[in-house]
């Protein structure tokens, strides 16, 4: 039975869903379903917000009165599967505040088939992480009369990640400024470099040796750590560090479901309301891995409110706070002398539509039942 | 700072103002404004003269406003508490400048012509920049500032001016508040500032983001000084009858007297070097007068070496004027004391102890009907309880009833007048505990005036408030009017709060005896006389008999039926199993528990179905009713059956004890052979992880999987009759890892997620041998509670008990700060009549509140959940 349009369209999609899944429902006459879907919809016009319902305060208790239960441990270590990720209020307030540089991005890069099965996982795992020179140096020593530096690379890393010690040598002459000269020696996997006539000089020399350390390989830039993991069926890449533009262009990922917990890769990628789903979905999960309850509707209410202006903006004094109307609002929150005397070098009004300022003037404030007024004057 | 168009009217404390306030307009006082408004010119120092009258001209001079009592004001005439203040001002013998516009009058110098004053910009590019600016204005208030800076960066890099072609020589501002000219390093001064921005247009004003009307650019040179009121800078009177000024007042004895001796020096011609100093002395004090802590100013300082409070330090921060005045108010009428519990009291009453009772007072206007009824409170006064504390008559005044005035008072009463009665059972309180969190932490309760000292409050009201009574105290306010009566009654009433908004579930349930009550009554195996199940559901508060089935001995789940509504069905899970029964099933039909036990799973707070779906049925009375019989009949059956818990409880048998201890010998033994394999290089690591990572990780497995396994061995042999068990077991207290940690094992004792490493070098204690990893080494704790640890393993025990003492310690300030900005940054999201969520700018947060319009508190934990629907329809 097809659910008639004139419900379909009042009803949200959720209990429409559930309805349609009910095997009891499916089993029920016409008749009798219109009778539930009649009662249904009856109990979810009950079920309504009322118009002035101060919804901002009711969300900012029910996110910030768990926030005092919750640990401030500030890893997870689940088991064997999962990398270190920031957890409890330290990662909260982290997604709350629209910080850009997070303390532990990650990612699940999904695959698509054949890969997801398994196929070649290892070797694709090792081509997205990214490695630097480091990694694979096995000991650099110095010939100050030479003037150069001999770079042994490490055997077994090579052969770990399957780099040819001449990829190497080709990187280190395409990555490394300035003057000088690779040789390699493919016997012992030494690299010889030597520094050209005019630089020759030993704090050039040292300057180099460092500088190798940190030389670009190959891989995607960012992502540090890789783990492959199985997730149900299918394998999948679990990584420290986050890329997601470079990540979704390689050609065996899945783009429709890999994930990232950076938000300002998201937003950068997907859009705003990506990023809002993500702010959503990071917060909530958040939570819950706390054992805590916290509707998802006070989620999305934040999560919006950060998000309206089409740019994520942080809950702070920089962020969303500093762009309320009201001069004394802003003053209550952080900072009061500079707004007020900004105000005063504009001649800026305060119209007193907000909470604050008519809790500062003895007014009642324009929410709930502060709403309404007489429209009979009092004489 | 605050103006009403140039004009300043006088506020006359005598004219009540019913006016609501429209907007505020934030301005700059200019000189004229500030001569203007000023009621007295400030000349001297002096405060006081010998008989202690404020001096004439001096900063206490009465025209600014009175502080004692008996004088009246010289510019109004009236008296303490009816005279607002008024406003004086101080002439400056040379102009300073205002500390708090140092950087824009920076710009201002740098950016206009030194010659002609004009902004360093050629008209065309003012023209399209006044637009610009205008527009950002309007459109993106709060980029406004970025863009001012960007123009006026623009423009201070002009050296030529595009008007008249003067070169532009480069000024620099040496902190906090004098201008040199770089090159000559010659100081500008302030009246030479001055009388550049006299010749500013008002145009050119705005590129530098000034309303040349709320600000004109010489204003920010103070040439005339303000002197606020001495209503807000009070003085007080020591015990020893010894006046204390106020900072204010004693910074502006000192700029008085700075000026005053400058003036003199001018007027005498003294050398200008001495000019110059006075000069830079008077600015010094002005600048200290708006704000004392500007970085390379030492601040102004009292006698004893405290810092000055001055005028930024009042309103600034958590203490200044705005956060603690403004945003956040007192109040009369309100009362705290350390809570105590009652669990005899209904859920929505809160105990009011007499002398509590005989302090707050209700409001009621006497009229021809009630006037022998309140003048019997008159009668009996302030000392005997249900009296009165003051009458007050038409026209305001207040009386104090004493056994002097009561007479005459009595006489005088009539219609029109208020009594402001004592407190009586039946009034409204809110009733209130910090810290508060949400809204259930401030709930209207009914007063209940009781004997003793506490507050008193029913146990399970004790989670909305975060309440325990290990010495907790809460607040009591009794609201005054009809309007905030009736508010509180229907907004805030324990009764509209049962389902929390933040998961839409119940947040008030049975709590501890309760529970271990309701399991008791309603497992099997109780069973009592008719008579006595009639004397417990009496003493529950049962009046109605009818349901209980008439023969002589009827069972626990027939008594907890009688309170049940008679076309109640539901179907749940109990967390504990009954007696004889395989499955957790709980099953209600047609008002009668067919089978399950009743415990926190459906009694209890949060998880409560049992109790939503009553409340979604019957509405929020019949619930609060109902559960606060639940309530009682679980405590007056516990109390007719005996509680109580002892050691012994954790007594396990033998065999158990020796299964505990082989489970805890193989689990070392295993821990041991993975130390040796990883020794012995055999060890794989897992993928991504180090081999030491990988040891790490096996062993907590494993010493986890064996504390599971004796805690299960726990579970098993402890008597399932024992009190501690059934607290357990019916959710009421404690958890079976606890009794496992008494009768079995205390475990392992977790850091950040890992074992105890660390301390001393190579070891956690040095009496286990250098890099060691085995158990005990790292924090495992072989031995039980009941047992006692080994001196090394209380040491492991204190170390986590530490950290997480230290964990809550540091979350409290953050989590805190997080809900102010939260709230700050919500507070004045509402849902519209179109049901769209906006801001106050009336700018769209959502369509829709949630997506689908659902209110969280409505709701059946954030879902309208369909089966009832269908098995009502299905008429089951």
């Amino acid at each position: 039975m097809k659910i008639p349009k004139q419900y379909l369209e009042v009803l949200p999609r959720s209990i429409i869903d559930d309805l349609e899944a009910d095997p009891r429902f499916k089993k029920l006459t016409p008749a009798k379903q219109k009778l539930v879907l009649d009662r249904v919809l009856a109990k979810y016009k009950r079920m309504q917000i009322h118009p002035g319902e101060c919804v901002g305060i009711v969300s900012a208790e029910s996110i910030g009165e768990p926030g005092t239960q919750m640990t401030l441990n500030t890893f997870h270590f689940a088991g064997v599967a999962e990398m270190n990720v920031t957890v409890g209020l330290p990662r909260l307030i982290e997604i709350l505040d629209g910080r850009k540089d997070i303390s532990t991005p990650s990612m699940e890069i999904y695959l698509l088939p054949p890969y997801n099965k398994g196929k070649d996982i290892k070797r694709i795992a090792s081509e997205i992480k990214e490695v630097r020179m480091e990694e694979l140096i096995a000991e650099i020593s110095l010939n100050v009369v030479e003037s150069s530096l001999e770079v042994s690379l490490d055997k077994e890393a090579l052969e770990e990640l399957s780099i040819q010690p001449k990829f190497v040598k080709t990187v280190l002459e395409k990555r490394l400024h300035g003057n000088f000269k690779c040789e390699l020696d493919e016997k012992s996997n030494i690299i010889t470099i030597t520094l050209g006539e005019k630089s020759k000089d030993l704090k050039a020399l040292y300057r180099l040796k460092e500088s190798i350390k940190s030389v670009y390989v190959r891989g995607v830039k960012g992502i540090t750590q890789v783990l492959p993991i199985k997730k149900g069926e299918e394998f999948i890449i679990v990584t420290a560090g986050s890329n997601f533009k470079a990540v979704l262009k390689k050609e065996y990922v899945d783009p429709q479901r890999t994930r990232t917990n950076d938000i300002f890769q998201i937003e950068e990628v997907l859009g705003i309301e990506a990023a809002r789903a993500a702010i959503v979905e990071e917060a909530y999960g958040v939570i819950q891995e706390q054992g805590l309850n916290v509707d998802i509707r006070h989620l999305m209410l934040v999560a919006d409110t950060m998000c309206v202006n089409g740019v994520v903006k942080g809950i702070t004094r920089y962020g969303i706070i500093r762009e309320k109307t009201s001069v004394l609002a802003r003053a209550s929150f952080e900072t009061p002398l500079r707004h007020i005397f900004n105000a005063a070098k504009i001649g800026e009004e305060d119209v007193l539509n907000s909470v604050v300022e008519n809790v500062m003037i003895n007014q009642p404030v324009p929410v709930g039942t502060g709403l309404p007024g007489l429209v009979t004057k009092v004489k | 700072m605050i103006s009403t168009n140039g004009e300043v009217k006088m506020f006359n404390p005598n004219i009540p103002v019913y006016k609501k306030i429209e907007k505020i307009v934030f301005k700059t006082l200019s000189p004229q404004l500030i001569k203007k408004m000023s009621s007295a010119k400030i000349v001297t120092p002096e405060l006081y003269d010998k008989e202690g009258y404020p001096v004439d001209g001096g900063l206490m001079d009465v025209r600014l406003g009175v502080i004692d009592p008996g004088l009246r004001c010289g510019t109004c005439g009236s008296r303490l508490k009816e005279c607002p203040g008024h406003f004086g001002h101080i002439s400056l013998a040379r102009p300073v400048i205002h500390v708090k516009f140092v950087r824009t009058i920076h710009n201002f110098l740098r950016g206009t012509c030194q010659e002609c004053s004009r902004a360093l910009i050629d008209d065309k590019k003012k023209k399209e920049y006044l637009r610009v600016l205008r527009k950002c204005r309007a459109e993106k208030p709060d980029l406004y500032w970025n863009k001012v800076a960007e123009i006026v960066s623009e423009m201070t890099k002009v050296s030529k001016c595009p008007h008249c072609n003067a070169k532009q020589k480069e000024i620099s501002l040496e902190k906090p508040t004098t201008f040199v000219e770089k090159d000559t390093q010659t100081r500008i001064s302030p009246i030479e500032i001055r009388s550049r921005f006299e010749k500013i247009p008002d145009e050119d004003c705005e590129l530098f983001g000034l309303n040349p009307d709320a600000l004109r650019p010489e204003w920010m040179i103070l040439t005339i000084l303000p002197i606020p009121p001495v209503t807000a800078r009070p003085s007080i009177t020591l015990e020893s009858g010894e006046r204390s000024e106020d900072d204010l007042t004693h910074k502006l004895g000192d700029i008085v007297r700075i000026n005053q001796r400058l003036f003199e020096n001018i007027n005498a011609g003294a050398p200008e070097i001495i000019i110059e100093d006075l000069w830079d002395l008077l600015q010094y004090h002005v600048t200290t007068f708006f704000d004392n802590n500007i970085s390379q100013v030492p601040p102004a300082r009292h006698r004893s070496g405290q810092p000055l409070k001055t005028l930024s330090e009042r309103i600034k921060s958590k203490e200044g004027r705005i956060r603690r005045n403004l945003a956040g108010k007192r109040t009369n009428y309100s009362a705290r004391t350390v809570i105590s519990p009652d669990p005899l009291l209904e859920l929505y009453e809160v105990g009011v102890p007499y002398d509590m009772a005989t302090v707050l007072t209700v409001p009621e206007v006497v009229t021809e009907w009630n006037i022998d009824y309140l003048k019997k409170f008159v009668e009996r006064g302030p000392k005997e309880y249900p009296g009165a504390n003051y009458i007050v008559r038409p026209d305001g005044k207040k009386k104090k009833i004493t056994d002097e005035t009561k007479e005459q008072a009595l006489e005088e009463l009539e219609p029109g007048y208020i009594v402001e009665r004592h407190v009586m059972d039946g009034d409204i309180a809110l009733f209130n505990r910090q810290p508060s969190l949400h809204r259930m932490s401030m709930m209207c309760h009914r007063v209940k005036v009781l004997k003793y000292k506490t507050l008193r409050l029913n146990p399970a009201v004790c989670h909305p408030y975060n309440a325990d009574f290990d010495g907790d105290e809460m607040n009591l306010h009794i609201p005054q009017t009809e309007e905030a009566r009736a508010e509180a009654e229907l907004l805030m009433s324990v009764k509209y709060h049962l389902i929390s908004p933040r998961y839409g579930l119940s947040i008030i349930g049975c709590v501890q005896d309760a529970l271990a009550g309701n399991y008791l009554l309603t497992r099997k195996d109780t069973k009592m006389p008719y008579h006595e199940a009639v004397d417990l559901l009496f003493s529950a508060g049962v009046t109605d008999f009818s349901r209980l089935p008439k023969k002589p001995e009827v069972t626990g789940k027939e008594i907890f039926s009688a309170l049940l509504p008679s076309d109640f069905d539901f179907i749940g899970e109990s967390k504990a199993v009954d007696i004889g029964e395989k499955t957790r099933e709980v099953i209600i039909k047609k008002g009668k528990l067919v089978k399950g036990i009743l415990d926190s799973n459906n009694l209890g707070q949060g998880a409560g179905m049992m109790l939503r779906k009553l409340h979604e049925m019957y509405g929020e009375d019949a619930t609060i009713k109902l559960l606060g019989n639940i309530f009682k009949l679980g405590i007056q059956f516990l109390m007719k059956r005996g509680f109580t818990i002892a050691i012994s409880d954790m007594d396990l048998p033998k065999e158990a004890k020796q299964q505990i201890q082989a489970t805890l010998k193989q689990a070392e033994e295993d821990v041991n052979k993975l130390i040796q394999s990883y020794h012995s290089k055999e060890l794989r690591p897992l993928p991504g992880r180090t081999r030491e990572d990988t040891l790490e990780i096996k062993i907590l497995e494993r010493l986890n999987q064996a504390r599971d396994e004796t805690g299960r061995i726990v579970a098993e042999y402890a008597d399932p009759d024992s009190h501690t068990m059934i607290m357990a077991m019916s959710g009421a207290r404690g958890k079976l890892l606890n009794l496992a940690q008494i009768a079995g094992s205390v475990g392992q004792q977790a850091l950040r997620g890992k074992r105890i490493s660390g301390g001393y070098s190579h070891r956690t204690l040095s009496n286990f041998p250098k890099d060691s990893l085995s158990p005990a080494s790292k924090g495992f704790i072989k031995s039980s509670f009941s047992q006692g640890m080994r001196p090394d393993e209380f040491f492991f025990q204190a170390i986590t008990g530490r950290d997480s003492l230290m964990d809550t310690a540091l979350r409290t300030p953050k989590s805190g700060y997080l809900y102010r900005r939260l709230s700050n940054a919500m507070q004045d999201l509402k849902v519209e009549y179109d049901h769209t969520v906006r801001d106050v700018s009336k700018k769209i947060i959502q369509f829709r509140y949630g997506e689908d319009g659902i209110d969280v508190s409505k709701s059946e934990g954030g879902k309208l959940d369909i089966s009832p629907v269908i098995d009502e329809v299905l008429g089951k």
